[in-house]
């Protein structure tokens, strides 16, 4: 996946979930990645986090702790 | 088999609950007041004679053979327009009605040319009428020629305009039946009686020929006609038909019930089932006619592999196509990984055969990827209604709109993409239904014969949920809300802070105006409207889904909904209109990358032990891939392989270009299809399937009503599809034994709450179940979220409004929008093959005056449509449905390559395509674009199948 395309997705999932309270969209938004983002795609966005996570909204980047890490096997 | 009668009472059922008792012939019965003489002798088993009367239409009294006497009143009055009256006695048969009968048959039949399988035949015999005294010497519409030599200025020739059905005006009697079926069981008013006395005669349109008319084709008028005179073509070629089976039909979402009715193993004619739950006797273009395409001559009916794509297939045995592909999977897995592999498993296909698949990529694939077509249509119904409601399907049944007060329509065609359901939402709205359009294009519904919305808010794309969080604005700020339905159904928390977002000004349609385009009066006075007048209910389509915001979308419809108290109840609701036949059971099968069968997600440890318990295997807990994260995946390098069930990812996907890519880079492609099809371009296996006429299984529509699809002849390719997936399992390592279609449905139901009550022996029984099935309602549940919601209490969901970052600029300052059309179906594989292309042979680009004219683009030139990510050409048509600076067209044709336009933005939730979207710029053209060529050649070369050579005689 090209990181504009992953960045464009997880963004649009926090653009929704700004509309609640901060502590609550962060959990949301964890859990809607943990619930529908396959593992490599959830790599794909913790290897662009380490890179400094350059144009991921702050609510993701707030939510990664939530965010279960993928077993690099599984692709 | 025998060939399958209904028993037709003559005039609809009465719906009075108070009961009348009287005396038909000396048998007493009673019957609901309001019921006819004609229906109330059916019912004691006494056929009246008749010609004009039919069950499903209202009486009519023209042909006045149903004549009876009543002791104590004067006269013979019809017994279909008397109505049954307390201590009345009907006498059905005496010699003076006998003698009036055969008087006015023998009327009749003297201007008819009697024909020896017709109702008039059937008719005359009835009432005893063996020989009639009139030849055809005076004024009659039977002979062309007169006595004197002269031409019969009465006599029309036949009306063969219509490719599946003739009209032979000689055959006509004038009874009115075809009339009425197109207005009262249609709602088209194309046909009319024009003419007085004996020069009447049946007129579709403005005297034209059916084809020229507003005829659209369903076939309501064949139906009803009695005399012959309107006859399908397939069975004045073929013949009568000898025997019947009833199934489901293959197109869209409606799912109508229908007879094939067969003369050996050939098809005679497609007749809708009167007694089928979604359409209860009525039927459309499509189901009605267009099945010629599963015996057309593209049918590929051999299994095909080979080892490039852009070798020629070379036929093989099922042995060898089934260990080919078995091979390269588990190759490909051993090079790249458990999860290189996928599969997609599609909307045309049964529940079981879906259900297999998507069991074979969990189990024998030992990943979670398989997704389905519903992705890229209704998948963000799935999240949007689960979130709200706590279910994912809609809430009502069809009948259900028949006590509806206030129809909000948004984002759906019914007339183009549901025409079944359309004209019964069409029938209500005679009646006196208020009607509200949300839709960018002024559809059919906006203004048609008898049907005008009292408001179409002409939004433009991409504001949907602007428009409706203005609506809900309005009901709260003016006080309109239901507050006991919220307070009693509703989490109250969740409403509270639902209630502070959409208070804010931001939402009101005056801030909203200049973003939506809609005039904020209109849009105030359409919510007082859907929030007082009465049952209020919401259908929707793709316009809906097909966004950036269509899961968010589909959330604020169930807020207006549950703010208006609208759920739960006969007449109100949020009903989704599926676009193809099962893509309700698709979703309920587990198609989806992140849930099994019932929607349970892979992650729950409970679930997954159960369904590892039945499958006797380890089950993968993590989400697979969704359709466009294959691509993405593909063209990355961790994707590898692909199962495709019975759908055209090539050609149905966005962003064509992005999607060939993808395939490209595939190492095995295995489409399982009728035909090969724009995807087995990229193929390296191809397993031939069955069309629905050779499928023994289930389809869920879009009221969640599963109908039995039965076998009407044997698999041509000599397998059921369910089979094939079998033992491509068995192939791979996972023992996956089915004896039946039937043993499928019965693992579905041990393993799915909602469908445990289940079985084919169940649905032959009862006709058809709507999920929930199982012990809480053994019988089905035709309405969803009666006295509470399934998630417990309904919960508001905030629907910020966020634009699509699709915006138009000056490289590209139109939005282009795509749809359907009536007589073709998604991406037209069965449709085309059908004499349907006499109404739609290619797709056009509807654009509007103003920007036509700008461009300098006149009707029917061919015009270049660009986007930021491709290219294509089409024909020009110019209309004013199209508010300017919008433009529309189809995907129905694999040449028209409106997807290669389409782009990669999709739904936040779901990864549902935004389709509706995309900024183009329109110029004149006088060439096809780059894609279209390639196209082309492409079409030549990696569609080529291998002659075998030819091997002399002994």
């Amino acid at each position: 996946m090209e990181t504009r395309d992953m960045l464009r997705m997880a963004n649009q999932i926090a653009d929704f979930f700004k509309g609640y309270p901060r502590e609550e969209a962060r959990k949301e938004a964890a859990t809607h990645l943990n619930n529908y983002w396959d593992p490599r795609m959830r790599k794909h966005l913790f290897e662009h986090l380490a890179k400094g996570g350059e144009g991921l909204d702050p609510l993701i980047i707030e939510a990664a702790a939530q965010i279960r890490k993928p077993k690099m096997d599984a692709a | 088999m025998t060939l399958i009668t209904e028993i037709d009472y003559g005039t609809p059922k009465s719906k009075s609950t108070a009961m009348v008792t009287l005396e038909i012939d000396g048998h007493s019965i009673t019957v609901p007041e309001g019921t006819s003489i004609m229906r109330a002798a059916m019912e004691l088993g006494t056929q009246i004679p008749k010609l004009c009367a039919t069950d499903n239409m209202a009486s009519f009294g023209s042909c006045r053979l149903c004549l009876v006497e009543i002791e104590g009143r004067k006269g013979t009055p019809a017994s279909c327009t008397t109505p049954v009256a307390p201590g009345i006695k009907v006498h059905t048969q005496t010699e003076r009605l006998g003698k009036l009968r055969q008087g006015v048959m023998e009327l009749y039949l003297s201007d008819h040319p009697i024909a020896g399988d017709s109702a008039m035949q059937d008719m005359a015999d009835s009432v005893g009428l063996s020989h009639v005294r009139y030849g055809f010497e005076g004024e009659n519409h039977v002979s062309p020629v007169r006595l004197d030599g002269e031409a019969n200025p009465r006599f029309k020739e036949k009306d063969e305009s219509n490719p599946y059905f003739t009209f032979d005006p000689a055959k006509c009697i004038v009874c009115s039946r075809c009339v009425r079926a197109c207005e009262e069981v249609q709602g088209t008013f194309a046909l009319t009686i024009d003419g007085r006395g004996f020069a009447s005669h049946v007129s579709a349109g403005m005297d034209e020929n059916f084809m020229e008319s507003e005829c659209v084709s369903c076939g309501a008028c064949v139906q009803a006609c009695p005399t012959g005179s309107l006859l399908e073509k397939s069975v004045i070629a073929l013949g009568k038909p000898e025997t019947s089976v009833i199934t489901t039909c293959a197109y869209c979402g409606v799912g109508c019930s229908f007879k094939a009715e067969m003369k050996g193993d050939e098809v005679v004619r497609m007749v809708p089932w009167k007694d089928g739950g979604a359409n209860e006797g009525h039927s459309c273009v499509k189901g009605r006619f267009a099945w010629g395409y599963a015996s057309h001559k593209d049918r590929v009916t051999k299994p095909m592999v080979r080892d490039r794509i852009t070798d020629p297939w070379k036929e093989v045995s099922w042995e060898e196509a089934i260990g080919f592909a078995a091979r390269r999977f588990m190759e490909i897995q051993k090079k790249y990984g458990r999860g290189s592999i996928g599969g997609i498993t599609s909307s045309r296909c049964t529940n079981e055969e879906v259900f297999a698949v998507q069991k074979m990529v969990r189990t024998a694939f030992h990943n979670n990827n398989v997704d389905t077509c519903a992705r890229v249509c209704h998948s963000p119904t799935g999240y949007g209604l689960s979130k709200t409601f706590g279910t994912s399907a809609g809430t009502q049944d069809f009948k259900s709109v028949d006590e509806c007060d206030v129809m909000l329509v948004i984002g759906a065609n019914p007339t183009d993409a549901h025409p079944v359901f359309a004209s019964r939402m069409k029938k209500r709205l005679r009646e006196g239904a208020k009607l509200i359009i949300l839709d960018p294009r002024r559809i059919d519904m906006v203004r048609s014969p008898h049907v005008v919305a009292d408001f179409h808010l002409p939004l433009r794309p991409g504001t949907n949920v602007a428009v409706v969080n203005a609506l809900s604005h309005v009901i709260l700020t003016e006080g309109l809300e239901a507050k006991a339905y919220i307070a009693e159904r509703c989490d109250p928390k969740e409403f509270a802070r639902w209630t502070d977002f959409i208070r804010q000004p931001v939402n009101s349609p005056e801030a909203m105006e200049s973003i939506t385009g809609v005039s904020a009066a209109e849009v105030r006075a359409a919510a007082r409207l859907y929030a007082t007048g009465g049952n209020g209910a919401i259908y929707y389509g793709l316009g809906v889904t097909e966004h950036s915001q269509g899961s968010t979308m589909v959330m604020a419809m169930a807020n207006l909904a549950m703010l208006t108290g609208n759920v739960g109840r006969n007449g109100v609701g949020v009903n989704p209109l599926r676009g193809q036949n099962n893509v309700q059971g698709s979703c309920d099968m587990g198609s989806f990358p992140h849930e099994y069968s019932g929607y349970r997600h892979v992650g729950d440890n409970s679930v997954r032990e159960m369904f590892e318990q039945v499958w006797q295997t380890a089950l993968d807990s993590e989400p697979g891939l969704r359709i466009p994260n294959m691509f993405d995946a593909a063209v990355e390098g961790t994707f590898k392989g692909l199962y495709v069930q019975g759908e055209d990812i090539a050609q149905s996907d966005p962003n064509t270009n992005h999607v060939t890519h993808a395939l490209e880079a595939l190492e095995c492609v295995v489409v399982q299809d009728l035909f090969l099809n724009e995807t087995a371009a990229f193929a390296h296996v191809f397993f031939p399937g069955t069309s629905f006429l050779e499928k023994d299984g289930t389809f869920t529509n879009a009221e969640r009503r599963i109908n039995r699809v039965r076998q009407v002849k044997a698999p041509m390719q000599g397998k059921d599809e369910w089979q094939v997936v079998c033992e491509l399992s068995q192939a791979m390592g996972y023992d996956m034994h089915y004896n039946s279609a039937s043993e499928i449905m019965d693992e579905i139901a041990r393993v799915t709450p909602t469908f445990a009550g289940v079985s084919f022996e169940k649905l032959d029984r009862l006709g058809s179940v709507q999920w929930p099935c199982n012990d809480k309602a053994p019988e089905g549940t035709p309405l969803m979220h009666v006295g509470g919601f399934v998630r417990g209490l309904g919960r508001f969901m905030i629907t910020e409004f966020v634009p699509t970052t699709e915006r138009t600029n000056r490289f590209f300052p139109l939005i282009l929008t795509t749809g359907r059309i009536l007589s073709q179906y998604n991406v037209g594989a069965q449709t085309r093959r059908t004499q349907n292309v006499a109404w739609h042979a290619e797709d056009v680009l509807e654009i509007h005056p103003h920007d036509a004219e700008v461009r300098g683009i006149r009707n029917g030139q061919m015009v270049s449509i660009s986007s930021r990510v491709g290219a294509t050409t089409l024909r020009a048509l110019i209309s004013e449905r199209m508010a300017q600076g919008v433009v529309y067209t189809t995907f129905h044709h694999p040449v028209s390559g409106a997807n290669v336009i389409t782009t990669e933005n999709s739904d936040w939730a779901t990864n549902c395509p935004e389709y509706k979207v995309t900024a183009v710029q329109v110029t004149l053209s006088n060439q096809q674009s780059d894609w279209q060529k390639d196209w082309e050649i492409r079409e030549d070369e990696n569609k080529r199948i291998a002659v075998k050579p030819l091997v002399a005689a002994e």
